[in-house]
């Protein structure tokens, strides 16, 4: 009794409940949703094996939105970024038709994963440098962004047709898994790892839950929200990549939208608050994969991308509701209020009696 | 002299002047480069293309002078003109009727997220960006295709020209003059312009002082919405259309605008000429990058940034003079 209380009140419950509902519902709606196959080449093959790849861009982003928002800030210009990224990635190494890379595919990688360290180098020199309201400073990249990733592409969608570009998204031969899960997975693993091993984790904290009294404790306040922010544009630029080479191609439009808003579900959703302090990596990566499971949930309902953003801002606000400390004030008010009413109702009935 | 200057700076209205010598400049740049700047239809077109954008503007300088934000704007605006499409090509309403509806559904819309953001605390650019996405995803579950407006009443708003001078202006025109005077003397003599600018201030000495917190706070955002879908009916009146990517990234230019022409982000200060300037700049812009001819229309949108971003930081160390001024003054008076 006293786990189940634990684990209630702990920060993993709510998206570990709502990933659960979800799997529930699919599983009983949707056939062989839990079917698990293994080709003859040894790879994994199925649904949950689909929503997991799929899921890996989110769970990227969610890493580096996890830290900004920690320290109070929020970072919305990351959709932008990854259509910049998945441009200069898909304009280096170019679309020829007969499969030559016009830059080698290493560099090319690398130039996009910079250019996206770059952003956020952009959006940590105006929050942490400037002072400037992390919304305001992001907004102004999460609309200039594509402005600057149509003029790379030149207004057009670049097609790579260089085979080895697919398997940043697809399947190395031999491997069970496609590539961009393990990215994911390094990667969580590395921020685990450093916010383990590093006393960073701590400074990202103290500076979220309070600016000033980090900075009288000696820690680099200007620093700590710089790095955070290079590390978004960081998480940004990988996913970018992962984007590009999933759909073999840059859409300066479409490459990237809306992901803020679901970096920000899948870390609300997680467990961390809006407000910044202490943040949950474990609980933002499930969230991330909750989002990605309503996502294809949704389509499968034959909702369109479209039309999508109208459940996902009810579930925003939903979970902004169950965070917020007023209405949970509201909330005991009004049950105490109502218990106390019934006590005087219980009360008038006796008398009567 | 050095006293004046730094006096200067330190005035609200500084941004402002900015603005307004800066969009004399390009105006005269625009002037001595093409002919056709001199026309006045050209500058008359300025309000004609932004009409849209200034009463949007105008909503949302109202949340930022609370030290707020609204990010759905442009969606509001977007679902709105598609309503109004939608009203006008299925059903038989009359074409006020089906204006008025609109214009309550942006104003209960932006009194919902108002409630919510002032009601339980809540960070005002997350609800807005929620908002922004619902209002997005409704005009698409409404219909995913253009609609056209066909209505011979409003086709003949639209067509409506009112000759100023030597040229003329559209119905949008006349609406956006009117919400900017309206909105101008609320902000400037009414008690609540006066509440606004003290929640910007200071949420808690506002609060202190007995201002009604609440009330004021929903009222901004409502008011935000209700410009919104304003600007929706003078976006359908330009368009003619409903659209799901209609108005898409207008809340930046709008806050852009706000800003350029002298709104401070944290609040408190900023004032509706201002804004209004705002947009002119954008358009001159635009109007050079047309000219140009050979241009992208991004360009626009870069340009807008780096604008927004040079006032944002020139802002900070506005600011940052500000707070040396009044600490050197008490310094004076204490010695």
């Amino acid at each position: 009794m006293e786990k189940l209380k634990n684990f209630t009140s702990s920060s993993l419950f709510l998206p570990i409940v709502a990933l659960a509902v979800l799997l529930i519902f699919n599983g009983i709606f949707v056939e062989d949703f839990f079917d698990i196959q293994i080709t003859e080449d040894g790879r994994l093959f199925g649904r949950v094996i689909d929503i997991l790849t799929r899921s890996s861009s989110l769970v990227i982003l969610s890493l580096g939105m996890t830290l900004v928002i920690a320290t109070s800030g929020i970072d919305i210009s990351v959709g932008a970024v990854v259509a910049i990224s998945a441009a200069v990635v898909c304009t280096l190494i170019g679309g020829r038709g007969d499969g030559v890379a016009e830059t080698p595919m290493a560099l090319a990688m690398l130039a996009s994963v910079g250019i996206g360290i770059l952003c956020g180098i952009w959006n940590g020199i105006l929050v942490a440098k400037f002072k400037i309201q992390a919304v305001v400073a992001t907004l102004i990249l999460m609309t200039a962004g594509r402005g600057i990733a149509q003029l790379l592409t030149e207004g057009q969608i670049v097609t790579v047709y260089y085979k080895p570009f697919a398997s940043i998204a697809g399947v190395i031969p031999g491997m069970p898994l496609p590539t961009n899960v393990f990215i994911a997975l390094a990667m969580v693993l590395l921020v685990v790892f450093v916010m383990k091993k590093t006393s960073i984790g701590l400074f990202i904290q103290s500076v979220g839950i309070n600016p000033t009294a980090a900075k009288y404790v000696g820690i680099n306040v200007t620093l700590v929200l710089f790095l955070v922010y290079a590390f978004s544009g960081f998480c940004a630029g990988v996913t970018g990549l992962i984007e590009s080479s999933l759909i073999r191609a840059a859409d300066a439009n479409n490459a990237g939208l809306n992901m803020e808003m679901d970096a920000i579900l899948a870390v609300a959703l997680g467990g961390t608050l809006l407000s910044g302090g202490k943040f949950y990596l474990g609980g933002s990566v499930i969230g991330a994969v909750t989002i990605q499971t309503l996502t294809t949930t949704l389509y499968a309902l034959g909702v369109s991308a479209d039309q999508l953003p109208v459940v996902k801002a009810i579930a925003v606000i939903a979970i902004c509701l169950i965070q917020s400390k007023k209405a949970r004030d509201l909330f005991d008010k009004w049950k105490s209020g109502r218990s106390a009413k019934a006590v005087t109702a219980d009360a008038k009935a006796v008398n009567k009696a | 002299m050095k006293k004046k200057i730094s006096e200067l700076i330190a005035s609200k209205y500084f941004s402002f002047f900015v603005t307004v010598i800066l969009f004399a400049i390009l105006y005269g740049v625009g002037i001595g480069m093409y002919k056709g700047f001199m026309k006045p239809q050209v500058f008359l077109n300025l309000f004609i293309d932004n009409a849209a954008l200034i009463i949007v503007t105008i909503g949302i300088t109202f949340t930022l002078l609370i030290g707020g934000i609204d990010l759905s704007v442009g969606a509001v605006l977007a679902l709105t003109c598609m309503v109004l499409a939608w009203l006008l090509a299925n059903t038989g309403i009359s074409v006020f009727a089906a204006i008025a509806l609109v214009l309550l559904m942006g104003t209960a819309f932006g009194a919902i997220q108002g409630y919510l953001i002032a009601k339980f605390d809540l960070q005002p650019f997350i609800i807005t960006l929620a908002g922004m996405l619902f209002c997005r995803g409704m005009t698409a579950v409404i219909s995913r295709e253009t609609i056209n407006i066909t209505n011979p009443t409003f086709v003949a708003m639209a067509d409506f020209r009112l000759s100023v001078g030597a040229g003329f202006v559209s119905m949008g025109v006349i609406i956006a003059i009117i919400a900017l005077i309206v909105a101008a003397v609320v902000l400037g003599f009414t008690r609540f312009g006066r509440n606004i600018y003290a929640l910007g201030g200071s949420e808690s000495s506002a609060s202190l002082m007995g201002l009604p917190v609440f009330r004021t706070k929903v009222s901004v955002y409502t008011i935000s919405g209700f410009c919104s879908a304003l600007g929706g009916i003078a976006y359908a009146l330009m368009m003619l259309t409903g659209y799901n990517l209609h108005g898409m990234g207008m809340e930046m230019d709008a806050i852009a605008s706000s800003v350029i022409g002298g709104t401070l982000l944290t609040g408190g200060v900023g004032f509706i000429p201002g804004a209004l300037f705002g947009v002119l700049i954008q358009g001159v812009i635009l109007t050079f990058i047309s000219f140009q001819g050979t241009l992208s229309a991004w360009w626009t949108k870069i340009v807008v940034g780096a604008l927004l971003c040079v006032f944002i930081i020139m802002q900070a160390f506005i600011t940052e003079h500000k707070s040396k001024l009044t600490a050197k003054s008490s310094l004076e008076e204490n010695s």
